[in-house]
């Protein structure tokens, strides 16, 4: 084998021209490899804050308060919530559907019962349809922002403080939307015992 | 038996079993390569003919379980791809003519290339233990389709069959991405004094530009899959809404992969079809420099249309016309490789030979599966057409038909070089005339069958369907026939022993491999080529 590394060496051409050796050509590609399996990884938070900062999919903002322009259009808000597997509650929105200016911030309120005999926590994920809306609608207080552990039998009210951005009607994309519908989805956390342990109101995931 | 008296005053020149488990020679890694795809495709293509058996009629045929017919077309899906197309088309050509056709004495790193072949073996014994060990609630082996998508394979499929399958393309890519550093060394490194880039066989130009997709997009397959597997056994929720994950990123990280992937599958076929057609034609190539360069843009655009898989995955409006701009783009330096293969063919002295009958083949289905790639392409079509078996013609007509006519036609174009024996011209224009007209059966009905909205990815279909089916069913079994007509013809050219000569193809044939003897001997060039 070495002899004939070594006559390849003699007879190489590139090398001879003092080109990069086979080794070092190699090893950059290598380094390449490693780059975009780092990479590959790296699009796990890139894709993430991609998707908060344009509202991809639907995902919402969020917002320290409304803005201070209210428009005269109207926009119909409708709420759905759903339940993951393994979670045993009662979860649905106190109001069907909200009709409010564009601009102005209005508060609704979930309920959830927990129809176990064991503590529970949840943990929502959320976003808007149609998608297109996701990058104006902000929310300013959400239940979602933070875990919820119901104890047995408990039943709770969940605010949420949202307004739609008018910058909305400037989009050609999104300028047509009379409807959106905010959709919330509660997983159960896993190891919930330690959670529940812990003094509600803690701040967990923050909701993304 | 390759070229013995030729080697025997060579110091290093094992035999028997050790020959090939260590060998570090490119023409028998080559073999092997060879060797181990013919067996994956023989298990790949009677994987589908199980398929086409239980499509032929409507309702339960053969299989008990409708869950197994997806773990078939899964099976059959990653076989095809990943153990007969690139072993086959990069690893088996690459390695047996790459050296060759730069007038290099073997590859760069001969142990590296040893266990690129060796990790192939282990890799598919992983994929088909996966196929007996549980996997969806109920069933055996994994049913997700060869894209894997998140949720269904992480928490849609518990059993260990998903884990198999996943640590087989972690070994099956590690096998690719070591053969592609090998290939980009050598070709930089290894040409013969006087073989610039620009004077590079097409054929090498074709393995370059795939070794550096491999390197770039096989990575990205192996984070994907590797945090599916955090996902399944260790918590992780890279995939996981309840996490705060996406299932949809998983899409995204596949395709990054997937798509490059299916140029990484043709390009090869798109280099040694140039060979061919120049080589029969009596001409050189026309349009080299763009033929070269068409191939580098097909290879760099190929990674910035992804999401055209995507369209129903809820993208925005821009997005989807960005993603059918970008995707439109890729039919130019594809347009500019189909005129200049027709150019090179005219009025020139045309022989057709069985390599020249397979590339036009290559030409007319690649052509034809291109063009329903363009009506995909459109995202709003797409949103009827989408996972139908409109899609399922389209990508067989490009890979299985395209990639695989390319794949013959090198067959039948190196087999004297590589074998030192002449096949059979009788069997091998039947093998070609067969398949020809079994796949264009099989696949064909199937853009009607799409059209009329049958979807993809189901073992029944409602009776509307029946005709079609039938006739594609049909079309499987005179394709299954013609790879009996080619085992054949491999069988009786060994038999008959017809010596071949160094270059049996005349003076279009002008690569170095032909000025070689045939089988060329077992170390070649000690004296390297000049090109002038």
């Amino acid at each position: 084998m070495d002899s004939k590394n070594a006559k390849q060496k003699d007879t190489g051409t590139a090398q001879a021209k003092g080109g990069p050796s086979n080794r070092k050509v190699a090893f950059s590609m290598a380094a390449i490899v490693f780059g975009m399996l780092g990479m590959s990884y790296a699009a796990v938070p890139l894709y993430d804050l991609f998707c908060r900062v344009t509202g991809y999919g639907g995902t919402t903002q969020r917002a320290e308060q409304a803005p201070d322009i209210v428009l005269d259009r109207k926009m119909v808000i409708r709420f759905d919530a759903n339940l993951a597997r393994g979670i045993d509650w009662h979860f649905k929105p106190v109001q069907r559907e909200v009709e409010i200016p564009i601009g102005e911030s209005a508060l609704v309120h979930y309920e959830a019962k927990n129809i176990t005999e064991a503590a529970l926590t949840g943990t929502a994920t959320f976003n808007v349809t149609p998608e297109a809306a996701g990058q104006y609608f902000n929310k300013i207080q959400c239940f979602c922002f933070v875990e919820q552990t119901l104890e047995p039998g408990e039943r709770v009210d969940m605010p949420l403080t949202f307004f739609v951005d008018p910058e909305i009607v400037n989009d050609p994309e999104a300028m047509n939307i009379q409807e959106i519908t905010l959709s919330y989805t509660f997983f159960p956390v896993e190891n919930d015992e330690t959670v529940a342990a812990a003094e509600t109101g803690k701040t967990g995931a923050d909701g993304t | 038996m390759a070229g013995k008296a030729e080697a025997a005053h060579h110091d290093d020149h094992p035999t028997g079993l050790k020959r090939y488990l260590f060998s570090t020679n490119h023409k028998d890694i080559g073999t092997l390569y060879l060797i181990f795809s013919l067996i994956g495709g023989i298990i790949g293509g009677l994987l589908s003919i199980a398929m086409r058996m239980e499509l032929q009629s409507p309702g339960m045929q053969i299989f008990g379980d409708p869950g197994m017919y997806n773990v078939f077309t899964t099976a059959h899906g990653l076989i095809m791809v990943f153990f007969m197309i690139m072993p086959s088309l990069f690893g088996g050509f690459g390695n047996w003519i790459v050296p060759l056709q730069i007038g290099a004495p073997d590859m760069a790193f001969p142990r590296l290339n040893n266990i690129s072949f060796w990790l192939l073996p282990p890799a598919f014994l992983l994929l088909i233990i996966s196929l007996f060990v549980p996997g969806e609630p109920g069933g055996e082996g994994v049913g997700g389709g060869w894209t894997i998508y998140a949720p269904l394979s992480t928490s849609g499929s518990p059993g260990p069959a998903m884990d198999f399958a996943i640590l087989s393309l972690h070994v099956a890519g590690a096998s690719s991405i070591l053969s592609a550093i090998n290939f980009i060394t050598t070709i930089f490194n290894m040409r013969a004094p006087g073989m610039t880039l620009h004077k590079m066989p097409l054929f090498v130009w074709s393995i370059l530009v795939t070794a550096f997709l491999l390197l770039l997009a096989l990575p990205v397959l192996a984070g994907a899959i590797t945090m599916l597997l955090t996902d399944r056994n260790f918590g992780t929720t890279f995939f996981d809404a309840a996490g705060g994950g996406d299932p949809v990123l998983f899409q995204h990280l596949f395709w990054f992969f997937g798509h490059p992937e299916v140029y990484i599958i043709i390009l090869p076929a798109f280099g040694l079809i140039s060979h061919v057609i120049a080589t029969f034609s009596n001409k050189p190539i026309f349009g080299y420099l763009g033929m070269a360069y068409a191939m580098a843009a097909i290879g760099a655009v190929g990674f910035v249309v992804w999401a055209h898989h995507m369209y129903t995955a809820g993208i925005s409006l821009n997005t989807q016309a960005y993603f059918v701009a970008a995707t439109m783009v890729i039919a130019v330096p594809t347009g500019v490789k189909v005129f200049s293969w027709i150019a090179t063919m005219w009025g020139g002295s045309i022989q057709f030979k069985t390599p020249m009958l397979w590339a036009f083949g290559f030409i007319f289905l690649f052509t034809l599966g291109g063009v329903t790639g363009v009506v995909l392409a459109n995202a709003g079509v797409d949103r009827s057409l989408h996972d139908t078996y409109y899609v399922v013609a389209h990508f067989h007509y490009v890979l299985s038909l395209g990639a695989t006519f390319g794949l013959f036609a090198g067959w039948y174009y190196w087999f004297p070089k590589i074998t030192g024996y002449m096949y059979s011209e009788f069997i091998g224009k039947l093998h070609f005339w067969v398949s020809f007209i079994g796949v264009n059966l099989l696949f064909f009905p199937q853009h009607f069958l799409g059209l009329a909205g049958m979807p993809r990815r189901y073992a029944d279909y409602p009776d509307a369907f029946a005709g079609w089916n039938y006739v594609s069913s049909v079309g499987s079994y005179i394709s299954g026939f013609g790879v009996l007509i080619f085992l054949f013809g491999v069988f009786l050219a060994f038999q008959r022993k017809e010596k071949a000569a160094g270059n049996p193809w005349g003076e279009g044939a002008t690569t170095l491999e032909w000025t070689l003897s045939s089988p060329p001997p077992f170390h070649q060039f000690e004296q390297l080529p000049r090109i002038k």
